[in-house]
C-alpha cells in the first residue's frame, strides 16, 4: 500500500498547525486587548468555522480564493499559477478550520497568566512587547501547545473543506505527486471495487498517527505545567 | 534630595474612595491602615499601574502623573523597584534571569556578574541557577528584593512583601531593606499592617482609613496614637 496518501495529509496539517497556531495566538492576543472596539463580533467572526458547515466554509474559500476572485487574480500574478486544487489550498482550508481551536486555547491559557507577573515585568522596565515575548507567552505555552494539538488534529481530519477546495488529487512536497491525502483516499477507495482493504488500513495508520501526535503533545504539555 | 510628592483622587464606585496628599523624604515610608483603605492602591497609581481620576506624583522634581496636564510617564519608563505581595517572581525563568530582567540600563555583557552580585548580597547567591518553584518563603523574598533594586531604581515600593514570613526572618529582610535603600538614598513607600515592622523600618508613618490620610509623621508619634486607639 502507498503511505503517499498519509505522508500528504502530514505535510498538510503539519504546516496549518504552525500556520493556526501563529495566526490563532495573535487573535487570541488581540481578543485579550482591553482596548480592542467590538470584542464580542470579532470574537464571534473568527469563531465562524466552528459553526458552519465545511462544505458552506469551503465555497467561502472557494469564492474569495477562486481564479477569478482578487486574491486568486494577485495569487497567479506573482507566481504564474492558481490557489484553488492545489497544496496551498489544502493547506488554507486546514488551517480556516483549525484557528478558532487555537484562539480558544490559547485564550484559555493566557488567562491563567498572573496579572501580577505582567504588572511585575512592567515595573522592571519592559516595554509591551517585550512583555508579552518574554513572560505572557511563554507562560501561555501550555495553551499555545493544546491549541497546536487540536489544530493538528483538525487539519488532519479535514475532509469537507479539502473537498472544497483542493478536490481530490493534488501535488504536496518532497516528491509527492498527484495524491490524494487520507481523508479523501479512504471515501474513494471505498467508492471503488476491492478498495475496502486500503481503505481500512490507512483508516487504521491516520488514527495511529493522530493519537501518536496527541499522546506526546499531552505529555509535553503535562511536563510544561509542572516546569512552569 | 529626591522627594517623593503625592496627590492624588481616585474612586471606584460609591463603594471606595481614595482621597491622599503626603510627602516622602528619602529613607521609608510605612503606609499603615486597614484592609481596604487604600494602601495597595496608592502603590499601583505611584507605579503607574492605576490611573487615579485626579492627581500628581512627582518625584525629585520630574512629573510622572499630572491628570490635569495630560502627564503619565508609562510604567517601563518609571524608574523603579516593586516588590509585590506574592513576590510575582517569573516562574519560567532562575533566579539569576529574573535578576537581569530588569537591567536593561546595564551593558548586556557586565547583567550576569552584576545579578550575581546583588544575589550574594541579598544571601542567596547559590540560588543563581535555580527556578522559584524551589524557593522558601524567605528565599524567594531575597530574590525579589535583588529583582527590584537591580534597577538602580529612583523609588522603592513594597506592598507587604514579608507578611507571610516568621518573626525572625522578618526582622532579618526587614535590616537588609534598611541597609539597601539608605545606600540608594530614595525614597521608599512600604505597605505593612504590622506594627512591629513599621517600628523597625520607618522613618515616617503615614496612617490611612478610609481612603484618607488620618495622621503623618515619625514612626514613635504615629504608632503611639495607634496603640492607644
Amino acid at each position: 500500500m502507498s503511505w503517499q496518501p498519509l505522508l500528504l495529509s502530514l505535510q498538510v496539517a503539519t504546516i496549518a498547525m504552525l500556520l493556526a497556531v501563529v495566526i490563532g495566538t495573535g487573535f487570541a492576543v488581540l481578543l485579550a486587548w482591553k482596548k480592542l472596539p467590538l470584542p464580542d463580533l470579532f470574537g464571534a467572526v473568527i469563531s465562524t468555522p466552528l459553526v458552519l458547515p465545511p462544505t458552506v466554509l469551503g465555497y467561502y474559500l472557494l469564492v474569495a480564493l477562486g481564479p477569478d476572485s482578487f486574491i486568486g487574480r494577485g495569487y497567479h500574478w506573482v507566481f504564474g499559477t492558481d490557489i484553488v486544487f492545489t497544496f496551498t489550498a489544502a493547506v488554507i482550508a486546514a488551517t480556516v478550520g483549525s484557528i478558532p481551536l487555537v484562539v480558544g486555547a490559547v485564550r484559555v491559557g493566557l488567562d491563567a497568566v498572573e496579572p501580577n507577573l505582567i504588572a511585575a515585568a512592567r515595573t522592571l522596565g519592559a516595554s509591551p512587547v517585550r512583555v508579552l515575548a518574554t513572560v505572557t507567552l511563554p507562560l501561555a505555552a501550555p495553551g499555545m501547545i493544546a491549541g497546536a494539538m487540536l489544530a493538528f488534529a483538525r487539519a488532519l481530519g479535514d475532509y469537507g473543506m479539502t473537498q472544497m477546495l483542493a478536490s481530490s488529487r493534488f501535488n504536496g512536497l518532497f516528491g509527492i505527486n498527484n495524491t490524494s491525502p487520507a481523508s479523501i483516499f479512504v471515501y474513494d477507495q471505498l467508492a471503488t471495487p476491492n478498495g475496502e482493504t486500503a481503505a481500512r488500513n490507512m483508516a487504521l495508520a491516520t488514527t495511529v498517527l493522530g493519537i501518536t501526535m496527541l499522546f506526546f503533545a499531552n505529555r509535553l504539555t503535562r511536563r510544561l505545567h509542572r516546569h512552569g | 534630595m529626591a522627594e517623593l510628592v503625592v496627590d492624588i483622587e481616585l474612586s471606584r464606585g460609591s463603594d471606595f474612595q481614595l482621597a491622599v496628599s503626603f510627602v516622602c523624604p528619602p529613607g521609608i515610608t510605612c503606609i499603615m491602615g486597614p484592609s481596604g483603605s487604600g494602601k495597595s492602591t496608592i502603590l499601583a497609581v505611584l507605579a503607574g499601574l492605576a490611573m487615579p481620576d485626579r492627581g500628581v506624583v512627582t518625584l525629585g522634581g520630574t512629573t510622572w502623573l499630572d491628570r490635569g496636564k495630560s502627564i503619565n510617564i508609562p510604567v517601563h519608563h518609571r524608574r523603579l523597584a516593586y516588590v509585590f505581595q506574592g513576590l510575582a517572581l517569573f516562574p519560567h525563568m532562575s533566579a539569576l534571569h529574573n535578576v537581569t530582567y530588569g537591567m536593561h540600563h546595564i551593558p548586556r555583557p557586565d547583567r550576569a556578574a552584576k545579578a550575581q552580585q546583588l544575589l550574594d548580597r541579598v544571601g542567596v547567591g547559590h540560588l543563581a541557577k535555580r527556578r522559584p518553584r524551589t524557593f522558601s518563603g524567605g528565599e524567594a523574598q531575597r530574590v525579589a528584593l535583588a529583582r527590584a533594586l537591580a534597577r538602580s531604581p529612583q523609588l522603592v515600593l513594597l506592598d507587604e512583601p514579608f507578611s507571610a514570613l516568621d518573626r525572625e526572618l522578618r526582622a532579618q529582610l526587614t535590616g537588609l531593606v534598611r541597609e539597601l535603600v539608605a545606600e540608594l538614598g530614595v525614597p521608599m513607600v512600604h505597605v505593612t499592617h504590622s506594627l512591629a515592622e513599621a517600628r523597625l523600618l520607618a522613618d515616617q508613618v503615614v496612617r490611612l482609613e478610609k481612603g484618607k490620610v488620618v495622621a503623618t509623621g515619625k514612626p514613635e508619634d504615629v504608632l503611639a496614637k495607634v496603640e492607644s486607639d
